[in-house]
C-alpha cells in the first residue's frame, strides 16, 4: 500500500522535492551542530531549552488534537468523520516524529539517548513523555494503517483493533498532560509553575490541531477528487471555536492570578511577554501579533455568518489561529519561562541560522511523512469514488 | 466485539483511580514521605552524613581564591561570553541571590556585596527528580549531589529544575587548551577530563571527601569564611556555628532544603 506514495502528480512531486531540499539544508546544518555542539545555537546558560523544545511543546497539541476525531467518531459513534479519522491519525504520526526529532537535535550527547531506556528513571517526568510519545506513535501508526487497509478492502475493521483504538483516546490526553508536567512541575519557575498548565495545552491543542486539519482537508479538496463534506468541516470549526475560547479563558485566568495577588514572580514573565523587562523586550511584538491573531479568529469564527461555507475565509481564520498559538506555545510559553532567570537575570534568546534551519528541516520531515502518507490515504479514498 | 464503549470506559475510570491514588503517589513523592519535614535530619538514613557548608560573609576572606581553588582543580573553562560560561563557584550580588529579600532600604555595603554562590547540595534536589538517566544523583551515605558527565545525555532538564542557576552546560568544547588558559593557569592532570555537551557543577570536591580532606573552596580560605561538615552530626563544628550565629539558606519557600547556609 505505502507505494502509492510514490505515485502522484507533478505537483506532488515538485512538493515533494522542495520538502527533500528543505530536508537536506536541515541535515547539513544538523552535521554542523553535531559536530561542533550546542553552541552554534543562541540558547545559554540562562535561556537553555530554545526553538527545539518548544517545537516539541507545540507539536504534541497537534499530535494530541487526533483525539477530536478518533473519540466522537468510535466512542459516539458520530459517522460523520469517518472518512478523515485517518487523516488525523496520520497527521499524529506525522506531528509525534517532529516531536521525537526536535527532542533529538536538542541533546547535548544524542549518541547517548538510549540511556533514558538503559537506566529508566520513574521520578523523572522525561522518562514517561518518552514512553507516550513512543506508545502514541505506535498506536496511531497501528490504528491509522489498519482503518485505511480495512477501507481498501471493503470491510470493516477488524475486532481486536477496537482496543487499541480505545486506550488511544486517554493516550492521547496522556501526551499532552504529560508534557505539561514537564514545566509544571519545576520549584523557582513561576511561570510555569499553574495548575492549570496541563488544561491550558489541551485547550490550545484541540484547538490548533483541529485548524490546522481543518486547512489540510481543504487543500485535500483541491488537489484530489476526495471531499471531506461541510458537515465534518464545520463541526471540526465548532471543536476549534470553544478550544480557542477555553484557551484564552485559561490565559485570562493566568494574568489574574499573576497581577491580582501583586506577587512579583508571577507578574515577570508576563510583563516581560506583554511589555518588556528591563529594556528586554524582544518577544513583546511576537506575543501581541498572537493576541491580536487569536482573538481576531475567535471573533470571526464567532460573528461571520456563513463562515463555515466559505472555504476560503475559513482557511485565512484558521490559518491566523495556528499561527497565534503557534507563536504563544512555540515561542512565548517555553522561552518566557527561563525570563527572568532563577537569578532573577534577564538573558534574551535569539536563534541562529543554522538552529533556524535544523528547525525548518525537521518540520519538512514532517510534511513530508504527512504527504506521503496522506498521498497513499487520499489514492485508496479516490478509487472508492469511481 | 472484544470490548465495547461501555467496557472501556469502565476499564478507564477504574485505572484512573487506581493511577491517581496508588502509583500516582509514588511518582509525586519519589523517597520518603517525611522528607519534606525542615531540616536534614528525618530524611537521612542511620549514620548517613549529610555534608553542608556555612558560607560567613561577615568574614573579610579571599573569595577569588576559593573560586581559582576550585576551578583550577578542576579544570573548569575560564569563557568570556557570558551566555556560555561554565561556573562551579562565584559571586552575585544579593538580590540575584537572595530575590524578593532585598528592600529599598537595604545598606548601601550589603548592596555592594558580592555573595559566594555554588550548589546548594539540597536534600531534596529538583535536579536529581527531574534528570532521566540519574546522571545526576545524591549519594545516600552524605548527601552530596553528584554529576556523572559520562551518562548525562545532555537534555539540560535539571537546568530548567534547579532553582538556583547552579548548574552549567558545555555549550561548546570545554577541554582547557591554549585558548581558555589564562595567566599562567596549569590543566590540572589528576582530574579526568569532561566532554561537551553535558552538564556540569560543583561536586562539593567529592573526590577530595572520600580522601578525609575538605572541598578545594574551603582549604583556600585564611579567615574562616567557608565551612564544611557534618549536618548530621550535632558535634560537627558547623553544627555549633549554626547554633550560635542567625544564618539564611537561599529560597527556602521552593522546598528543596538546600545544604548551603549564609551568615550576611
Amino acid at each position: 500500500m505505502i507505494e502509492r506514495a510514490l505515485t502522484g502528480s507533478s505537483r506532488y512531486y515538485g512538493w515533494m522535492t522542495l520538502l527533500g531540499g528543505l530536508i537536506g539544508l536541515g541535515v547539513i546544518s544538523y552535521a554542523y551542530q553535531y559536530n561542533t555542539g550546542l553552541g552554534i545555537t543562541g540558547m545559554s546558560r540562562d535561556v537553555s531549552w530554545g526553538l527545539y523544545i518548544s517545537q516539541f511543546t507545540f507539536l504534541v497539541g497537534v499530535a494530541a488534537s487526533a483525539v477530536m476525531l478518533v473519540l466522537p467518531y468510535y466512542l459516539h459513534n458520530y459517522k460523520t468523520f469517518g472518512k478523515i479519522v485517518v487523516l488525523g491519525e496520520f497527521l499524529a504520526i506525522a506531528s509525534v516524529t517532529m516531536c521525537l526529532l526536535f527532542i533529538l537535535a536538542d541533546l547535548g550527547k544524542p549518541m547517548r539517548a538510549l540511556n533514558v531506556i538503559l537506566h529508566p528513571t520513574p521520578n523523572s517526568i522525561l522518562f514517561w513523555d518518552m514512553v507516550v510519545l513512543n506508545g502514541y506513535l505506535f498506536l496511531n501508526v497501528l490504528c491509522g494503517w489498519v482503518a485505511l487497509l480495512s477501507e481498501k478492502k471493503e470491510v470493516p475493521p477488524p475486532k481486536w483493533i477496537k482496543p487499541f483504538i480505545y486506550l488511544s483516546i486517554p493516550w492521547a490526553v496522556s501526551i499532552h498532560t504529560v508534557t505539561a508536567f514537564l514545566y509544571a512541575g519545576l520549584p523557582g519557575r513561576h511561570f510555569w509553575l499553574t495548575a492549570i498548565m496541563a488544561p491550558r495545552f489541551l485547550a490550545s491543542a484541540f484547538a490548533g490541531g483541529p485548524a490546522l486539519l481543518i486547512i489540510l482537508c481543504l487543500i485535500v479538496k483541491r488537489v484530489s477528487k476526495f471531499d471531506a463534506g461541510k458537515e465534518a468541516i464545520s463541526k471540526l470549526t465548532t471543536i476549534v471555536t470553544y478550544a480557542a475560547l477555553l484557551n484564552i479563558f485559561f490565559v485570562l485566568l493566568e494574568v489574574f492570578t499573576a497581577f491580582y495577588s501583586n506577587i512579583p514572580g508571577h507578574m515577570h514573565t508576563l510583563q516581560y511577554l506583554f511589555a518588556g523587562l528591563h529594556g528586554h523586550a524582544q518577544l513583546v511584538p511576537w506575543m501581541w501579533t498572537s493576541t491580536i491573531l487569536g482573538v481576531g479568529a475567535i471573533l470571526a469564527l464567532l460573528t461571520v455568518p456563513g463562515l463555515r461555507e466559505k472555504e476560503g475565509l475559513l482557511a485565512l481564520t484558521c490559518g491566523a489561529l495556528f499561527i497565534s498559538l503557534w507563536i504563544d506555545k512555540g515561542l512565548g510559553l517555553v522561552l518566557g519561562g527561563f525570563v527572568p532567570s532563577p537569578m532573577e537575570a534577564v538573558t534574551e534568546y535569539h536563534p541562529s541560522a543554522p538552529e533556524i534551519l535544523i528547525t525548518i528541516g525537521i518540520w519538512s520531515i514532517g510534511f513530508f511523512i504527512l504527504s506521503a502518507l496522506y498521498r497513499v490515504a487520499i489514492s485508496i479514498k479516490e478509487e472508492k469514488m469511481v | 466485539m472484544a470490548i465495547d464503549r461501555r467496557d472501556f470506559l469502565k476499564v478507564a475510570g477504574l485505572t484512573t483511580v487506581i493511577g491517581l491514588t496508588g502509583g500516582g503517589l509514588e511518582l509525586l513523592r519519589p523517597g520518603d514521605l517525611d522528607a519534606s519535614a525542615p531540616g536534614h535530619e528525618p530524611a537521612a538514613a542511620p549514620g548517613a552524613k549529610q555534608w553542608g557548608m556555612l558560607v560567613d560573609m561577615s568574614r573579610k576572606e579571599n573569595w577569588q581564591a576559593c573560586i581559582e581553588a576550585c576551578h583550577n582543580l578542576h579544570n573548569v573553562p575560564s569563557i568570556d561570553d557570558k551566555k556560555e560560561e561554565i561556573k562551579w563557584i562565584w559571586q552575585a550580588p544579593f538580590q540575584e541571590v537572595f530575590p524578593g529579600s532585598e528592600s529599598a532600604y537595604m545598606s548601601d555595603v550589603m548592596k555592594a556585596r558580592q555573595f559566594m554562590v555554588l550548589c546548594n547540595h539540597c536534600a531534596e534536589p529538583a535536579c536529581v527528580r527531574v534528570c532521566p538517566t540519574k546522571a545526576t544523583f545524591k549519594r545516600p551515605e552524605d548527601g552530596i549531589v553528584m554529576m556523572d558527565m559520562h551518562r548525562c545525555i545532555g537534555c539540560r532538564f535539571c537546568m530548567a529544575g534547579c532553582p538556583y542557576g547552579a548548574r552549567s552546560f558545555n555549550w561548546r568544547e570545554p577541554r582547557l587548551d591554549a585558548l581558555t588558559l589564562k595567566g599562567g593557569r596549569k590543566i590540572n592532570l589528576e582530574y579526568p577530563t569532561r566532554e561537551r555537551g553535558v552538564v556540569e557543577k560543583c561536586t562539593f570536591c567529592a573526590e577530595r571527601v572520600d580522601e578525609g580532606k575538605q572541598p578545594a573552596c574551603v582549604e583556600a580560605t585564611r579567615n574562616g569564611g567557608l565551612v564544611f561538615g557534618d549536618l548530621n552530626d550535632p558535634h560537627s563544628e558547623i553544627r555549633q556555628l549554626l547554633r550560635v550565629k542567625s544564618t539564611i539558606r537561599r529560597k527556602p519557600e521552593v522546598g528543596t532544603n538546600p545544604s548551603i547556609f549564609y551568615v550576611v
